[in-house]
């Protein structure tokens, strides 16, 4: 075989190399993506979230131990970082959340109502209508679905706080319920309408910009 | 010398510009009126409402200047492939290319005149009522009559909307009542977004601390998709949101349905302005 013959040999060999490697990295980069979490359900129609929300949520759970988090308690009731979560269609979801955080204010007093429920929602057993702007310690909201859920926030002088997450009841805490209905399968996103990422420009860097944190998805199938 | 022997077929053959005039000419007239006729037919943004049919004829008139010129670049290109191809056998070069001043002048004339007929057109057009496009706080292009001035408030990412004549009532989705002229009010609450309204011909910035005016006249009840066209954070794609032009009765059921469904926030809003400054909030950087 001539220089020609392996010069070309070589070339391929390269192309196929790299053709290889990019395809690896395309391959990984299309597959991979957060965790997602899907609950144990009672029935199809039916399925319950059990929610914690915290200012800071600690070394143990994210290398950004200082970001304000989301967190949803495990079939193992294990409290994992995980925003994508698995729902099936047309289902109740009933939802526990507590929340562990002082007050942020919201940027647009408008979406202190609550939206999109099955019935009310209720913060330490009493419904909620509206809260006043400057209340809000976060949001759940999905806004593709008309949800918005205002998140009361625990008190600036709370006696107990919890620093770092996972917290615990005994830590104090506000509790609020609220059902949703999933409706047709779906992929959509929910997120945190407060600007509550602390130290970030305009409270809205970090953990708000980030999957895992303020924000994730709910995968209706 | 090869190059400068005058037997080339170029310089034997004096006939090639008016052959390719003729041929530019010819196809012009038979293709620019279909082209534009077949434009028509799908060219963005559609036909539901006057800003939006303004756009589509302002297109067709881009679309019959612009489609003489490409038959030109593409008439000479075939042309010259067909007629100067290096025949078998033929080694030597073509001959030099001088410059002409008459095809330089008629050039130079013909595109400047495109170009300024467009400019003048565009202008024209964009003075009528703005072409759906966003003003600024204070518009140059105000189309007569009554206006429903409805405002757009850009967040991350979620665009809602208030409507001053209805007390300041402020809603998650955009619906507009079919027949009337409205008076959009563009703004936003943190960063840069874009309110794009695709089927009604309108986009117009939301910048915060500005009020962007843009105007556009409905045709009749339809439904529209809302874009935020400015790339504004995580789920910028994201933010979209389908609207509706309805009839004044169901506008007016609706404004009712909605201002005792927002009763309990209304208290918290603040009163009706033409931008916003939220207060710093607590944590933010």
């Amino acid at each position: 075989m001539g220089s020609r013959g392996w010069k070309a040999i070589c070339v391929a060999g390269g192309v196929l190399v790299v053709a290889t490697a990019i395809g690896f990295y395309i391959g990984g980069w299309a597959t991979s993506g957060p965790a997602s979490f899907t609950p144990a359900s009672q029935s199809s129609r039916s399925v319950n979230l059990t929610i914690q929300t915290v200012a800071a949520i600690g070394p143990k759970l994210s290398p950004n131990p200082s970001w304000v988090s989301y967190l949803i308690r495990d079939n193992s009731n294990q409290w994992r970082r995980t925003t994508v979560w698995k729902l099936p269609a047309h289902a109740l979801v009933h939802v526990t959340l507590y929340n562990f955080d002082g007050a942020s204010g919201l940027r647009n007093p408008f979406l202190g109502a609550p939206q999109g429920l099955v019935g009310s929602e209720r913060v330490d057993g009493k419904v909620l209508t509206a809260m006043p702007p400057d209340q809000p310690s976060h949001t759940f909201a999905v806004p593709e679905l008309g949800i918005l859920v205002p998140i009361a926030p625990v008190a600036d002088d709370a006696k107990n706080p919890c620093d770092v997450a996972p917290c615990q009841l005994s830590s104090d805490h506000r509790t609020i319920t609220f059902t949703f209905r999933t409706g047709k399968p779906g992929h959509y996103r929910w997120q945190c309408f407060v600007p509550c990422a602390a130290g970030w420009l305009y409270g809205f860097g970090g953990p708000m910009q980030s999957l895992g944190y303020m924000d994730g998805f709910v995968n209706v199938v | 010398m090869a190059a400068a022997a005058p037997s080339t077929r170029a310089a034997r053959d004096p006939s090639h510009g008016r052959r390719l005039i003729g041929a530019w000419i010819l196809l012009s007239v038979i293709l620019t009126p279909i082209v534009v006729w077949l434009a028509g037919k799908v060219i963005p943004p559609g036909n539901k409402t006057h800003q939006a049919s303004e756009q589509v004829f302002d297109n067709q008139w881009i679309v019959a200047v612009s489609t003489p010129v490409a038959l030109l670049m593409i008439a000479f290109f075939l042309y010259t492939l067909i007629v100067f191809r290096a025949r078998d056998g033929e080694l030597r070069d073509g001959p030099p290319i001088r410059g002409d001043a008459r095809i330089q002048i008629t050039w130079i004339v013909i595109t400047s005149a495109a170009v300024l007929t467009l400019a003048v057109f565009g202008t024209y057009e964009l003075l009528q009522n703005g072409a759906g496009g966003g003003q600024g706080p204070d518009p140059v292009a105000v189309p007569s009559g009554s206006k429903l001035p409805v405002q757009v408030i850009g967040q991350q990412w979620e665009f809602t909307y208030r409507y001053p004549t209805y007390g300041g009532l402020e809603t998650p989705h955009l619906v507009l009542p079919a027949d009337r002229q409205i008076e959009l009010h563009v703004t936003s609450l943190d960063a840069i977004h874009s309110f794009w309204a695709y089927e009604l011909g309108v986009k117009a910035d939301a910048n915060p601390g500005v009020d962007n005016v843009a105007y556009v006249k409905l045709k009749s009840p339809t439904t529209f998709h809302i874009h935020c066209a400015e790339l504004c954070g995580l789920w910028h794609g994201y933010m979209f949101d389908t609207g509706k032009v309805v009839s004044q009765s169901d506008f007016a059921a609706w404004i009712k349905q909605q201002q005792a469904q927002f009763q309990p926030v209304s208290q918290y809003l603040p009163r009706y302005a033409r931008s916003y400054y939220p207060d710093p909030q607590r944590r933010a950087g």
